[in-house]
């Protein structure tokens, strides 16, 4: 039974998963705190690096994708990241330069 | 013939969860994964529309969506973001007790799940309800008078007021993401209403839990979209 099973599957250990449970919730204080201090342009970009580290983490760890062996799933991940970058990119690409003359 | 028949015969002994047309218990398990990934592929192009309708009015209304931004509760906010990170904990621990086959470990942690997913509905359902109260949903009824941030410093002659069609716009993004990710929510909590029910009747062991793992990615998915909502939409202009 275990030697069919550990090559397929990651049981995670209880000490990581709360490790990253409460970087998750140091997170969601760090962000609402930073939303509260002047930062001008840069607070969304603070937001979004904090958003962006919470989802990385849930991804990695959460989802199992640090320990999987399919090497498809992360071509999955990135692709979607990816046309979705495409998607913002080019569509603000449009809106910012209407002004420019 | 005699020894193709032995090797069907094999292949059915193994696991009763294997599907006939798999070679491995390995390889049925990374076609429904990778099945479950390509759909989590999806939702993000489909969340992604709505990101995008709402950084390109953001970037164009950039004060009218902050004065409406701070129409928000912060606090019911972030307690609803706290709420979905420690439902995101109990589907991990949901997991890893299938995988122990720890059958009323999995039954508990799959109720948390659901318990917490419908305190986060009820959260939802109550600022909705205050948005309703307020004249805050885009429609016939809408009328907002509120004052741009950072206006409050100044005399009251020389303060301005945010644009009331563009805190519309703000709204109409605030329910569709909101409203878009509040359904995926009540599918979730159905989903794992069905699951508890099949966990307690002992369909699930370390040999086969697929349907576990992938309504766990989803309600992870589900988690990732409200970790970005919450900045976007509740903590815009705070500071002021």
């Amino acid at each position: 039974m275990s030697d069919q099973n550990s090559t397929s599957e990651h049981i995670s250990s209880l000490k990581t998963s709360i490790g990253i449970w409460l970087a998750l919730l140091a997170g969601t204080t760090l962000t609402v705190l930073a939303a509260l201090v002047e930062l001008g342009p840069f607070n969304i970009v603070v937001a979004l690096l904090i958003a962006t580290i919470k989802a990385i983490l849930v991804v990695l760890f959460f989802m199992h994708v640090k320990y999987t062996h399919e090497k498809l799933t992360p071509l999955v991940i990135v692709s979607a990241i990816f046309f979705l970058f495409i998607l913002l990119s080019l569509s603000m690409a449009d809106y910012v330069t209407r002004l420019w003359r | 013939m005699l020894t193709n028949a032995a090797a069907v015969d094999q292949h059915a002994h193994e696991n009763p969860a294997l599907l006939h047309h798999f070679a491995s218990e390995e390889q049925q398990k990374n076609a429904a994964s990778l099945g479950m990934w390509l759909f989590l592929a999806q939702e993000v192009m489909f969340f992604g529309g709505m990101f995008c309708a709402y950084l390109i009015y953001r970037y164009k209304y950039f004060g009218d969506f902050g004065s409406a931004s701070q129409q928000l509760d912060l606090k019911l906010g972030a307690i609803n973001t706290v709420v979905l990170i420690c439902s995101s904990l109990t589907v991990v621990l949901a997991v890893r007790a299938v995988q122990l086959g720890r059958r009323k470990e999995l039954v508990g942690w799959l109720l948390a799940t659901i318990l917490l997913g419908l305190v986060f509905l009820g959260i939802k359902a109550d600022e909705y309800a205050e948005k309703f109260e307020k004249h805050h949903v885009p429609g016939a009824s809408f009328s907002y008078h509120e004052l741009l941030p950072s206006q409050e410093k100044l005399p009251p002659s020389d303060r301005r007021y945010a644009d009331p069609h563009h805190a519309e716009m703000y709204f109409s993004l605030y329910f569709a993401m909101t409203g878009m990710h509040a359904l995926h929510m009540v599918v979730g909590v159905g989903l794992f209403g069905f699951l508890t029910y099949m966990a307690w009747r002992g369909k699930y062991s370390p040999g086969y839990y697929t349907p576990i793992e992938n309504a766990g990615l989803y309600w992870h998915f589900v988690d990732i979209v409200w970790i970005y909502l919450f900045p976007l939409l509740y903590l815009i202009d705070r500071h002021r």
